[in-house]
């Protein structure tokens, strides 16, 4: 069996920045299994721009900030396998893939690096009554025809989630020439960044309708229309508001779901509240040797996230193949509802931690805290904070102490 | 001329075409839809029944204890995917023990071997996740699953490799009987055929009535379904009925042969044979009973929900008869008729044979087919010698199923060919998994497209008016 040291399993922008982190920190027998027949993962069909702010100070489409990772890896002559599909993993790293030159083989790694992404919530996970036409979406599937295929896939359309992909794709049919004529948003308040609302749905009228749902599907062949209700506070339909609204395509935008069946059959322990791996701070998993990072981790609302935490899986997943000795702890992040998950969910090493948090909720006039038991490690006033968008804090060394667990919790007035 | 017109590429109009190519027949299969398996045999609960349900005596009895016995031998031929699983009737309290120790001495008297009624003990330590207020349970071990369309598109698929005709899109309006042959015409055809045999379904008494016979209707009675991920799929072994009532079966749970876990069916008459929407209420009603049948059946692992209508006949029972020289109903096949379409084949080949059909066997008939999933079960050193000779078995398009191109480009030119993307869905489970052809169907549809040689917009999901897309974004430069 042929062995290499580091395996990563993805080429979107988390994969490849792990794979130049993980080459810049002295690894150069690696390799990338990706298996689309190019590099860059998603970000090929966002053609929209606002990606890399944080990183580079700029605003790049997709495929630019994808290019820019690209052109490290083929700089630094990383080896990547594409049309590749990773099919198994084992928990002592044996990695089974396939694709049409080298057929079915394996490759026994030190380290791996999952970074594959995640997947779209399809119609059937949401069990809408009505019919089964053609005309039904994901928006990421709809952006895939319109972006990358050159195809209109409707031209009347309505739109069920206010996920950052519906909200992109929106504007995208509007300019594409199609009417849309509703997104409908389950929650009192949109999943979506707030720049999105603004520049997608606010600039070109499209109406955003929160507390609302599509009930019902209609049309034998083709979809010929939605009916939509609003919901009440428990998010059930309310007979007498349902209305009808003549439309040729529904696109879902109704949650993204880590993509991590490799990562069970690798045994890896995954987060029921996250859907990808627990992992500490170094983005290593409960099985030695196997990192996680990008969105198969956590869904991240901007690329740049994603490429900051690529590098400490890159980093650090280098580190554990050149054996360097730690000194080991076990602090354990809990969280108190209001607050949904942390990544990393708990911490290994007394050394400075950025931790990822999300909240389960819009509120307002807020308080941070992280507490040690009875001791406040850390507290900050924020006037709003919104599950739409990922909240990070850095711990010191300092900080962290002699903690066993800490507590990240929401004070709300 | 045809020897022998078959109206609907449905399961048993699949079974009778396949039984009937093992003679010197020529033989074709009219489908007013753009794809075989596009009715009831598409969308039902993938059961092959024991046996104990009919009514002693009935064409149901006889025919779903035969079917049933024949049922392995004809998936093995066919390729098909098949397992014995066994099936349990749970019963919550003494009207349901009543009913379980009915169907046994039903189930008895109708054939159905190695039959018991099990105490709550012995039903939990079979099955552990079954229900914990279940008391009581008819054990059926000779109950299985198979997979319906994949009979259905095997069995035509079959047919057509020993010399049958399969005409798609072609809508039976009118059928008129020379005296010596028929002349069966849609809105744009004809087809000449000696024999007719009216296997069309819901539509069936639409078809008899061309005929002049009116001695039977048949209503659409809907079923609906959710299918989970197959991260439950092991949630239970058996198939775990609730004791039956008048409507039907009641709510099962069952796994299915490619690995998920299948909820379901609802039972509503209806007037609409085109009705396939399925309902809030009646999604409520298959979470609320199948969360009754069993422990930890997880909804929010549900990828898709689904309807069938079965063909409900006015007498109760099948109907197959020779209402007038050279013209078969197979009319008014409800559940079990998938139990039974091998068993249905054979007697209606009988009742030809009565009525003065006796033809010569065909010596070059094969009655197997190559199974359309035997490259996922190789072992790796299978799938690379395949990979050696064709490239494209190693390039994967459906992630969630692990589909590859090879299989799918097989699948496209295999008989019976899919022309649509539910087509290709149902040949070779792609767009099938959790993510519903969400990363894959935009590689299915230039699949389709080329090897169709039609434009990529064309590209529907069943036909009609069921486009993908609608036009290009830019003009090609
Ligand atoms: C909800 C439900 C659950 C069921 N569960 C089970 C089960 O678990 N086990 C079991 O054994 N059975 C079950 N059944 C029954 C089984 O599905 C049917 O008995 C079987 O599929 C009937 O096959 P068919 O070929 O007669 O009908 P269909 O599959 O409906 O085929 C009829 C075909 O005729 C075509 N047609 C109609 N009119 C015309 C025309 N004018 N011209 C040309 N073509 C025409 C139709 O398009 C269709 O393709 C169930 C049925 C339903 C609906």
């Amino acid at each position: 069996m042929k062995e290499i040291e580091l395996v990563i399993v993805g080429g979107g922008p988390a994969g490849m920045s792990a794979a130049v982190a993980a080459y810049e920190s002295g690894i150069s027998d690696l390799l990338i299994i990706e298996r689309d027949a190019r590099l860059g993962g998603i970000l090929q069909q966002c053609i929209h721009n606002g990606f890399g702010l944080h990183r580079f100070g700029e605003e790049l489409t997709g495929p630019e900030y994808a290019w820019k990772y690209e052109k490290l890896v083929r700089e630094k002559q990383i080896p990547f396998l594409p049309n590749t599909m990773v099919l198994d993993i084992t928990p002592d790293k044996v990695v089974t893939a396939t694709n049409a030159t080298d057929g079915v083989f394996q490759i026994k790694a030190k380290a791996i690096i999952l970074a594959m992404g995640c997947r779209e919530r399809s119609r059937g996970a949401l069990n809408i009554a009505g019919t089964r036409p053609a005309g039904i979406y994901t928006a990421g599937t709809a952006q895939k025809y319109v972006n990358l295929k050159g195809y209109m896939p409707g031209k009347e359309v309505v739109i069920l989630g206010s996920g950052d992909i519906g909200l992109i794709m929106a504007r995208r049919m509007t300019l594409e020439g199609a009417k849309v004529h509703a997104v409908c948003e389950l929650m009192p308040y949109s999943g979506g960044l707030a720049r999105n609302i603004e520049q997608c749905l606010h600039d070109f009228d499209i109406p955003l309708r929160l507390s609302h749902t599509v009930v019902e599907i209609h049309g034998k062949e083709r979809l010929t229309g939605v009916t939509i209700a609003k919901v009440d506070k428990n998010r059930r339909p309310i007979p007498e508001t349902r209305e009808y609204i003549p439309c040729d395509t529904l696109l879902l935008s109704v949650g993204l779901i880590p993509e991590n069946e490799l990562s069970k059959t690798a045994s890896v322990t995954l987060d029921r509240v996250t859907g990808g791996a627990v992992v500490d701070q170094d983005r290593q998993t409960s099985v030695e040797g196997i990192f996680a990072c990008g969105n198969v981790l956590h869904v991240h609302d901007l690329v740049d996230y994603v490429s900051e935490e690529a590098e400490i899986a890159g980093k650090n997943a280098a580190a554990y193949i050149r054996g360097e000795a730690i000194e080991r702890t076990e602090i354990n992040l809990r969280t108190d509802g209001k607050i949904r998950y942390t990544v990393p969910q708990r911490i290994t090493q007394k050394k400075d931690v950025t931790v990822y948090f999300r909240v389960a909720d819009v509120y307002r006039n807020v308080t941070v805290k992280i507490l040690d038991g009875e001791r406040v490690v850390y507290q900050k006033k924020k006037p709003r904070v919104a599950p739409g968008e990922m909240e990070s804090i850095t711990l010191n060394a300092d900080q962290l102490a002699d903690a066993k667990e800490l507590l990240f919790a929401l004070e709300v007035k | 001329m045809y020897d022998i017109a078959i109206v609907g590429a449905g399961v048993i109009g699949g079974m009778i075409a396949r039984t009937l190519a093992r003679y010197r027949l020529k033989i074709c299969i009219l489908e007013k839809k753009h794809d075989v398996a596009m009715g009831a045999s598409s969308a039902n609960s993938a059961i092959v029944h024991a046996g104990f349900d009919a009514a002693p005596g009935s064409l149901k009895a006889k025919l779903n204890v035969r079917g049933s016995e024949m049922m392995e031998e004809v998936c093995r031929e066919l390729g098909v995917k098949y397992r014995n699983n066994g099936s349990l009737v749970i019963g919550f309290d003494e009207a349901d023990r009543q009913t379980v120790e009915e169907l046994y001495r039903r189930g008895n008297e109708n054939g159905v071997k190695n039959l018991k009624v099990l105490d709550a003990e012995d039903l939990h330590r079979l099955e552990p996740n079954v229900s914990k207020n279940a008391v009581c349970a008819l054990h059926a071990p000779t109950g299985s699953i198979v997979c319906p369309y994949e009979l259905t598109i095997a069995a035509i698929g079959n047919a057509m490799d020993n010399g049958a005709d399969l005409l798609l899109d072609f809508e039976v309006c009118d059928i008129r009987d020379t005296g010596k042959h028929f002349e069966i015409t849609s809105p744009d055809k004809t087809v000449l055929a000696k024999y007719v045999i009216n296997a069309a379904g819901l539509y069936s008494d639409a078809i008899a009535r061309m005929v002049g016979d009116d001695s039977f209707t048949v209503h659409p009675r809907r079923g609906e379904y959710i299918l989970l991920d197959k991260e439950c799929g092991t949630l239970l072994n058996h198939t775990v009925f609730r004791t039956p009532s008048k409507m039907g079966k009641g709510i099962l749970v069952s796994p299915t042969v490619d690995g998920n876990l299948l909820t379901g069916p609802t039972s509503t008459d209806m007037d609409d044979k085109e009705n396939k929407a399925t309902t809030a209420e009646g999604l409520a009603l298959v979470m609320k009973q199948a969360s009754e049948n069993a422990d930890g059946v997880l909804f929010g692992k549900s990828i898709t929900s689904f309807c069938g209508l079965r063909a409900v006949g006015s007498t109760g029972d099948f109907i197959i008869n020779l209402p007038r020289a050279r013209f078969v109903n197979v009319a008014g096949i409800e559940s079990p008729g998938l139990s039974s379409a091998p068993a249905i084949a054979e007697y209606v080949v009988e009742l030809l044979a009565k009525a003065g059909l006796k033809p010569e066997e065909n010596p070059s008939y094969t009655p197997t087919r190559p199974a359309m999933h035997a490259f996922r079960e190789a072992s790796i050193e299978e799938k690379n010698a395949i990979i050696q000779k064709d490239p494209t078995y190693g390039h994967i398009i459906c992630r969630c199923e692990t589909v590859t191109e090879g299989e799918i480009l097989t699948a496209i030119r295999t008989n019976p060919r899919p022309r649509d993307l539910d087509g290709v869905k149902r040949r070779t489970r792609a767009q099938m998994g959790r993510c519903q052809g969400g990363f894959c169907s935009p590689y299915i549809v230039e699949l389709l497209a080329k090897e169709n040689n039609i434009p990529y917009e064309a590209v529907t999901k069943f036909g009609g008016a069921s486009l993908i897309n609608f036009e290009r974004t830019k003009e090609e430069r």
